[in-house]
């Protein structure tokens, strides 16, 4: 955690981010909104759909916002200079990754996440400081690893 | 001059038409097959059918070559995309964007694109210019909504900046109540010149408001 994000946070020795923001509700987003809002996190997620929202557990406490992340106006009304994280997990590599730019350079959010199914786009975006997690190598990773675990990839 | 344009749909159609005409070479990359053959054989500009996003694909389309990319499709975080691949891998010196939220316009500028383009926005001037007026506000309707109570504020260099009032061809069923200038009330006068600035409390029919809005704004003639 850097001095930035320590500032940001309300309890510097808290394990977990003190204000998220999650743009996309679907199975991943979902999953860790509520994990977070478990932990105590102040969790902001952020769909276009509202029936999306029912994927939450029933014990999440944080708030809802229904639109589309790539609006500006959207990103306005979720609080996100506020914000000590944000991940972006929406179905769409090009949402997440405009999406974790516009938090970056325009809001100056600490730390932006965001996953990237295309391999190939996470090298670029590794080149804007965005930090990247793409399901595709960790999963490709993973396989490699079980079928040759001595000669596997580096 | 090499240019690649993305996206799909009349727009890519009429764009690579004007630029097969001035010479300037053109490839298209569009995701649909249908379309992809359709511009290929209507222009016979080369197409390719793919998704501009991929890097691969627009390095397969020429981007080390191009002078120039323009994306044009219907997502703004698409064409952010394709600019943002272009300049950064690829190393192409103008990136165009059109971005349908014109409030993306600047982050676009900030996220380095050169160009970024709001239809929305360029719409929306025009209108405004082709309605003539710069704004008229907080319109009350009184007498059963006959007659209006509404806010004029002249534009500068408009009709009737610098104009007498009893010089205006105002129409007998309507009445300047009042004028604001920098915060203050002036009774109106036949001999009180306007200015550009100027707020009017206009009184008026709901037939002579036009008329109204024409001498303040418009051409200054009745018709």
């Amino acid at each position: 955690m850097t001095a930035q994000e320590k500032k940001r946070n309300n309890s510097p020795e808290a394990s977990f981010p003190a204000n998220v923001v999650i743009v996309g509700c679907g199975r991943l987003g979902s999953l860790l909104a509520s994990e977070l809002s478990r932990m105590g996190s102040r969790v902001m997620v952020i769909d276009r759909n509202s029936s999306s929202f029912a994927l939450l557990d029933i014990g999440f406490s944080g708030f809802r916002v229904t639109g589309d992340a790539v609006e500006m106006e959207v990103l306005q009304a979720s609080n996100l200079t506020q914000a000590d994280c944000l991940l972006t997990t929406t179905e769409k590599d090009t949402v997440n990754l405009m999406v974790a730019q516009v938090a970056r350079v325009v809001f100056s959010v600490p730390l932006v996440l965001a996953r990237v199914y295309d391999p190939k786009r996470e090298i670029l975006y590794r080149r804007f400081g965005i930090k990247t997690i793409s399901p595709t190598s960790l999963t490709s990773h993973e396989f490699l690893r079980v079928i040759c675990p001595d000669g596997g990839p580096t | 001059m090499k240019v690649i344009v993305v996206g799909s749909g009349k727009i890519v159609y009429y764009l690579t038409r004007q630029f097969a005409k001035k010479r300037i070479k053109t490839m298209v990359v569009t995701p649909d097959h249908g379309e992809a053959k359709d511009l290929a054989q209507r222009i016979g500009t080369p197409v390719l059918e793919g998704d501009g996003t991929d890097p691969h694909v627009l390095g397969e389309a020429g981007a080390f070559q191009a002078d120039a990319v323009l994306a044009l499709t219907p997502h703004d975080e698409d064409n952010l995309a394709v600019c943002q691949i272009a300049a950064q891998m690829y190393h192409v010196p103008r990136t165009i964007a059109l971005v349908n939220d014109p409030e993306n316009e600047e982050v676009f500028q900030k996220l380095n694109v050169s160009v970024a383009i709001s239809a929305t926005r360029i719409l929306s001037i025009l209108f405004e210019e082709q309605a003539g007026f710069e704004e008229i506000g907080k319109m009350i309707a009184v007498a059963e909504g006959n007659v209006s109570v509404s806010e004029v504020i002249l534009r500068e260099g408009g009709p009737a900046d610098g104009t007498q009032i009893k010089d205006i061809p105002f129409p007998d069923e309507a009445l300047i109540g009042g004028v604001i200038r920098n915060g203050k009330v002036l009774i109106p006068k036949g001999g009180t010149q306007l200015q550009g600035g100027d707020r009017l409390i206009v009184i008026a029919t709901e037939v002579s408001l036009d008329q109204v809005l024409h001498v303040l704004a418009g051409k200054g003639q009745i018709e």
